[in-house]
């Protein structure tokens, strides 16, 4: 100030900032980040909500990268997983779920093109850790140790690696050179992966080879059976065997004109779709339930359908006379379990596919001292997923858990947190979930309305005639958008609106990337910010709790 | 320049010369001439850099004005009577934020009853509104103090009024020594405000400011119209000497050296009361007088040294303070509180009653006998006044006494019907 | 292609515009509000409320006005909540060389303002005036309609929140039927502020022929924004009408300001519109309509209309009655007009 001012009525600028409002308050605000819905969902433990804030931006790349810390098969994943996140997705209770699987396979397919490789920082460690298994689980677990730094050598008992990803899961579900270069960026990374070569002796590995640890995740391959009276043997297969000889590479299953598969799961309908595809006049499901009930996910049943094939729901077979199936008529009691009715059918079918699960062939583990099996032939593993043998440990579909390729990717980094830690004479502690992100924290007013973007599907006469991949990939532009579909729930994503709407000026933003934080002198307590946060990502508290 | 002219356009002229940036105009009678003619200026171009804005009241014409001050323009407007207090509140804030606006007070009765002639209670109602309030004498003072009041309020950051009496000098017509704009130029510089809103510098103007402020606030208000005590005179004095005349000021005394009994009054009525010193001095009457020209700040000091050698003072006053007498006599006896004179008030010229030569030397001639009272109101009808003092003794309605006197002459005929009948 | 053409194709923008910033937007693109350079024409430290709306709709304007100005602004202030919380002695929240007078002569004071700017050299200094309901459409009314017939170069903005809080909450021309006010209190036959009164000052502005007429409210900053930027923009007399909450007035909760605010235009019971010389040429339609119950419900003052086995339906119909004369008047859900 440079002239005297007159006294009183007339006052310098800004002087108000001595009035520190903050003593007003009763409650504060607090910023937090609350655990997104897809997060807590997601088996494989992605961190879904940080990589679509990078693909929300166009960064792709580095959204990628987010993937990677968690997850190295983005192109599969985007593929084959049933998404549990987008069942859990708080958009859905606005019109519908971002297509987070659709966007995980585009990054996929970007991460090809480009050539993007995870980042590898960690130091050698000289620790070595057998895999035994290059599945889902297997791969993970190899992917994951070797991030630790450990030396990692997969052993896997077939010819190809890829395990239920490759025997399980058909190529037009899963297109083979996705599946072959994601297997490959993770060998890329230094795992050493030795084919064809079954592992028999667990305690020969520790011993005599000098392993430190060993990660087993053998699968479960072994194809359940039943007994069904046959007077004429008719030709009977079982599903899993009959995937994997699509993949032998030799001639396809000869399978007949008439194709019956009876099982109501998810490999139920693969091979029934493959029976399809591979040329048959007409593939069934028989299924003891109805379609309410059946494991398989229903687009599953409905790709099936709209691919011809054709479901005899609520059946159970009887009896096989050469070519001519009995079936008995079930209906669902009021526990909702099927119960015969006495009335029965016949169809007719060259071949008669089983597909009532699969089972683990655990022998190779009988005599390791320490293992136990469980009645229903699966591995008890503790919480760090060690069997009762120090340093063994086990994952994937072999031991109790949901069987899917997410599961066992999950468990393969979660086996190689804790192997890692075991490693180093710790036991591996997951940190603390942060409180749910309800869809009730969220303020969906700020939410531009926006439908899903939806991928096209393969002509459904393409379908019936060939294994090219049914559903299509998307767009950049759809890929994009369909990020930014993202509610952001329970972390903050710069929208600028505590900054904007706080009636004190206590909100202070700290630049783009470094959020915001509270200015307590000034703020007075009101809650605005908190109510009018989209994400939930501000909460009130009490003052001096 | 000499000119015979109104001295509404005189005063008009004399502003003008001021260069005021920002005119407000608001027509009420009898100072529209004044802005109407400062318009004209306007309008023809012979007044550039000047905003001339028609409002839509009077108190939206001090409202801009402040709003120009404030802008660090030099603002002046003018109004009389109910339009003074119409933008009473303006007034206030004016003096309140130190805004030197310069305002033309065409003295005028307040209603009710509605009355349009002269007489200065509109002046006494803002008397302790924080301006400075000077009274003009003649046209020729009106234009000059005009001149001084820019200067005054521009030093003191403190708005001033000029006091001017309605119809007796706004409109009336005589010679005025117009000065030259290099004149006026050489005695008014260009306006500095001490605070003005300005992006570069963004204080706040106007604050509220509480008990533990608001009395040295007010004390401040007060030490600046002590200081104008001073200013006053000294601008006075420098007037005289780019102008060559005497104007302004805070008092001036006629032949008061010897008077025994000294008129005192303020603005036009001077003139009357001078031209009965002059002939009661013929008389052999120790009579003078003294006419204020400052009326705030009050120059108590002055008035005291120019009143001390009287034996009686007698106030000659436009205006009434009801259920007290005088309010410039009050004033007077307290430049007077340590002298043992009897001060009369005698109120005059209330609502354009004509002040006579007569009348003043009848008041004189009772001031010496020792028959004036203490309050006199010069040439009240006495037998209108009895009349309707004993009619209503007789009967009460309540509401005005313009309808009290028809109820009754209502009720008296009614009375004669039923006796015909 | 490159990523940055893929960006700005797609035009989908997660929040769009209905937060306050966007980090996907271009910079250009985002409010005044979310910048870290905004001006805070009324910073921290001030006396207002929690949560209250006309700080903030205060500083939302003003701030955009500030950016339009490139600084070079001057604001008058009636007396009022506004005046009163940022500027006790002796400190003053303002940023922006500000002058306050008196309640009623805020457009007059801003009229003299401006006529100095241009005398002194300062044309290019922009005058804003801004009061309450009360100092609005009460009090300033004289001076307000004075100054747009003038067409004076100022942009007057109301922060209207529908009494005089200040003195405690007392009924203005601007407090809705039915309301609980000090002078209109909730007692009796008919509780609250009555039916078929009050002044819409916005169409009555309009009435002026003046360049440009706007309503906003704290709800919508993106659309305050634009409104005064383009207030800005033009020169004359312009006015723009800010629906401001005040939890204290409304008995509202303090986080609650801006959810009520948007009932408000939700509802249709405040109707979002522009207007240049007199004509509507634009109107912001309702984006998800609601009744007028959920915007009643949530305020105090309207809490006699909601009384548990005596809700007083006729008067809640009469209010959505109002709203749904709003929509149909300004077409608020776009039924005439293409979207």
């Amino acid at each position: 100030m440079t002239h005297e001012l007159p006294f009183a009525i007339t006052l310098d600028p800004s002087t108000s900032l001595a009035n520190k409002t903050g003593s007003w308050r009763t409650e504060r605000p607090v910023y937090l980040d609350r655990l997104p819905p897809c997060n807590n969902a997601c088996p494989a433990g992605e961190n879904i909500q940080k990589w679509l804030f990078h693909a929300e931006e166009g960064d792709y790349e580095q959204a990628f990268q987010v993937i990677m810390e968690d997850n190295p098969m983005p192109g599969v994943m985007g593929r084959v997983c049933y998404h549990t996140c987008e069942t859990a997705c708080n958009r859905g209770q606005l019109d519908e779920p971002v297509a987070i699987h659709a966007i995980e396979r585009f990054l996929g397919r970007m991460a090809f093109e480009k050539g993007w490789k995870p980042v590898m920082s960690a130091q050698d460690t000289g620790k070595r850790v057998l895999v035994v298994g290059a599945g889902p689980s297997g791969l993970s677990a190899a992917y994951h140790l070797r991030r630790f730094g450990h030396d990692v050598t997969i052993r896997e008992a077939g010819p190809m690696a890829g395990g239920m990803m490759r025997f399980g899961i058909p190529k037009y579900r899963l297109p083979r050179d996705v599946l072959d270069y994601e297997i490959q960026r993770i060998l890329d990374t230094g795992v050493k992966l030795e084919l064809n070569t079954k592992v028999e002796d667990i305690e020969a590995a520790f011993a005599d080879e000098g392993f430190d640890a060993v990660f087993v995740a053998v699968g479960a391959h072994l194809a359940k059976r039943i007994d069904i009276p046959a007077h004429a043997a008719g030709k009977i297969l079982d599903a899993v065997s009959v995937l994997k000889e699509m993949e032998s590479g030799g001639e396809p299953p000869k399978l007949g004109r008439r194709v019956i598969v009876y099982g109501g799961g998810n490999t139920a309908m693969d091979v029934a779709r493959t029976a399809k595809r591979l040329g048959v006049d007409e593939s069934m499901i028989v299924y003891r339930r109805s379609r309410k009930e059946m494991p398989a996910h229903d687009f599953e049943a409905t790709e099936a359908e709209d691919e011809g094939v054709l479901m005899h729901w609520l059946r159970t077979i009887k009896d096989i006379d050469g070519t001519s199936v009995t079936v008995e008529k079930m209906v669902i009691d009021e526990n909702g379990r099927p119960q015969p009715t006495g009335e029965f059918e016949t169809i007719e079918a060259d071949t008669l596919i089983l597909a009532l699960g699969q089972d683990v062939d655990t022998s190779f583990l009988e005599k390791v001292d320490g293992v136990e099996i469980a009645r229903d032939g699966v591995v008890t593993v503790n919480k760090q997923m060690m069997t009762g043998r120090k340093g063994l440990f086990a994952g994937g579909d072999m031991v109790p858990a949901e069987r899917t390729v997410t599961v066992g990717v999950g468990h393969g980094k979660k086996a190689a947190r804790n192997i890692d830690a075991w490693l180093c004479g710790e036991t591996y502690q997951a940190s603390q979930k942060p409180e749910l992100a309800a869809f009730e924290n969220i303020n969906p007013w700020y939410y531009d309305d926006a439908p899903q973007s939806k991928q096209d599907q393969l002509d459904p006469v393409r379908r019936q005639t060939g294994f090219e991949e049914v559903l299509k990939g998307l767009t950049e532009d759809n890929a994009l958008y369909e990020a930014r579909r993202c509610l952001s729930c329970g972390n903050c994503f710069e929208c600028d609106n505590c900054y904007g709407i706080c009636p004190d000026n206590a909100v202070v933003k700290l630049g783009p990337g470094n959020r915001f934080e509270f200015n307590y002198d000034y703020c007075k307590g009101c809650g605005l910010c908190a109510l009018e946060c989209p994400c939930g990502a501000i909460k009130m508290v009490k003052e001096g709790s | 320049m000499l000119k015979q002219l109104e001295g509404s356009a005189a005063v008009a002229q004399a502003v003008a010369l001021c260069r005021p940036e920002v005119v407000c105009a608001y027509p009420i009678t009898p100072q529209t001439h004044i802005v109407e003619g400062v318009g004209e200026l306007v309008k023809s171009g012979e007044l550039t850099n000047c905003e001339y804005i028609n409002v839509e009241s009077e108190f939206a014409a001090l409202s801009v004005a402040i709003g120009a001050s404030a802008g660090g323009a030099r603002a002046y407007t003018a109004t009389a009577s109910q339009g003074l207090l119409f933008m009473a509140e303006a007034v206030y804030n004016a003096s309140g934020l130190g805004l030197p606006i310069v305002m033309t007070l065409g003295n005028r009765a307040i209603g009710a009853p509605i009355n349009i002639w002269n007489d200065h209670t509109d002046a006494m109602s803002m008397k302790d509104a924080g301006w400075i309030q000077l009274f003009a004498e003649t046209n020729q003072e009106a234009a000059d103090l005009h001149i001084q009041a820019f200067r005054l309020a521009e030093e003191l950051s403190c708005p001033v009024m000029v006091c001017m009496d309605g119809f007796i000098l706004t409109h009336a017509y005589e010679r005025v020594d117009i000065p030259t704009q290099e004149e006026v130029d050489a005695f008014l510089p260009p306006y500095e405000p001490v605070q003005v809103l300005d992006p570069a510098d963004p204080y706040s103007i106007g604050a509220m400011v509480g008990p533990e402020a608001f009395t040295e606030v007010r004390y401040l208000a007060h030490r600046k119209q002590l200081q104008a005590l001073d200013l006053i005179p000294e601008i006075g004095s420098i007037f005289k000497d780019v102008f060559g005349r005497d104007s302004g000021g805070l008092v001036h005394p006629y032949r008061t050296d010897d008077a025994e009994t000294i008129f005192v009054a303020m603005g036009s009525v001077n003139g009357t009361i001078k031209d009965v010193v002059d002939a009661e001095r013929e008389n052999g009457r120790k009579v003078g007088s003294v006419s204020i020209c400052s009326f705030r700040p009050f120059p108590l000091e002055e008035l005291r040294l120019a009143l001390e050698g009287a034996k009686r003072i007698v106030v000659v006053e436009k205006s009434l303070a009801p259920g007290l007498g005088g309010v410039l006599a009050s004033n007077v006896r307290m430049a007077l509180r340590e002298a043992p004179h009897p001060v009369h008030t005698v109120i005059a010229g209330l609502g354009g009653r004509p002040i006579t030569m007569k009348g003043i030397a009848e008041v004189l001639q009772s001031a010496e006998a020792g028959t004036l009272p203490d309050v006199t109101f010069l040439s009240l009808e006495k037998a209108v006044v009895e009349r309707e003092v004993a009619r209503s003794a007789d009967m009460r309605h309540s509401g005005p006494t313009a309808e009290s006197i028809l109820k009754a002459i209502q009720n008296r005929s009614a009375q004669e019907r039923s006796n015909v009948s | 292609m490159s990523e940055e053409t893929a960006l700005q194709r797609v035009k989908f923008y997660q929040t769009g515009t209905h937060t306050v910033g966007n980090r996907l937007m271009d910079e250009e693109a985002r409010s005044v509000q979310s910048s870290i350079d905004r001006s805070n024409a009324i910073t921290s430290g001030h006396r207002a409320c929690q949560g209250c709306g006309e700080a903030l709709g205060a500083r939302f304007a003003l701030d955009a006005a500030m950016r339009s100005a490139e600084g070079n602004l001057v604001a008058v202030n009636a007396t009022g909540c506004l005046e009163v919380f940022t500027t006790p002695y002796p400190e003053t929240s303002w940023q922006v060389p500000w002058l306050h007078s008196l309640f009623g002569n805020a457009p007059a004071v801003a009229t003299g303002v401006a006529a100095a700017m241009r005398r002194k050299g300062r044309a290019a200094t922009k005058v804003i005036a801004q009061g309450g309901d009360g100092g609005t459409t009460d009090i300033g009314f004289g001076c307000l309609s004075g100054m747009f017939e003038r067409n004076d170069d100022v942009l007057y903005i109301c922060y209207d929140n529908q009494a005089y809080m200040n003195t405690g909450v007392q009924r203005s021309s601007a407090t809705p039927p039915a309301a609980r006010t000090a002078t209109t209190p909730a007692v009796g036959d008919a509780p609250g502020n009555v039916f078929g009164t009050g002044k819409n000052m916005p169409l009555i502005a309009m009435a002026h022929n003046i360049p440009y007429v706007a309503t906003a409210t704290v709800a919508d900053l993106h659309d305050l924004e634009v409104k005064v930027t383009r207030a800005m923009s033009m020169s004359g007399s312009r006015y723009i009408h800010v629906l401001v909450t005040c939890p204290l007035g409304w008995g509202s909760a303090t986080n609650h300001t801006i959810l009520l605010a948007r009932l408000a235009v939700e509802s249709g019971l405040f109707p979002l519109f522009e207007a240049e010389h007199g004509a509507v040429v634009r109107t912001q339609k309702i984006r998800r309509k609601v009744p007028v119950e959920d915007y009643l419900k949530l305020q105090k003052r309207f809490a006699h209309l909601f009384k548990k086995g005596a809700e007083d339906t006729d008067r809640i119909a009469a209010i959505q009655r109002m709203a749904d004369a709003n929509i149909d008047r300004f077409d608020l859900l776009g039924e005439r007009t293409a979207p």
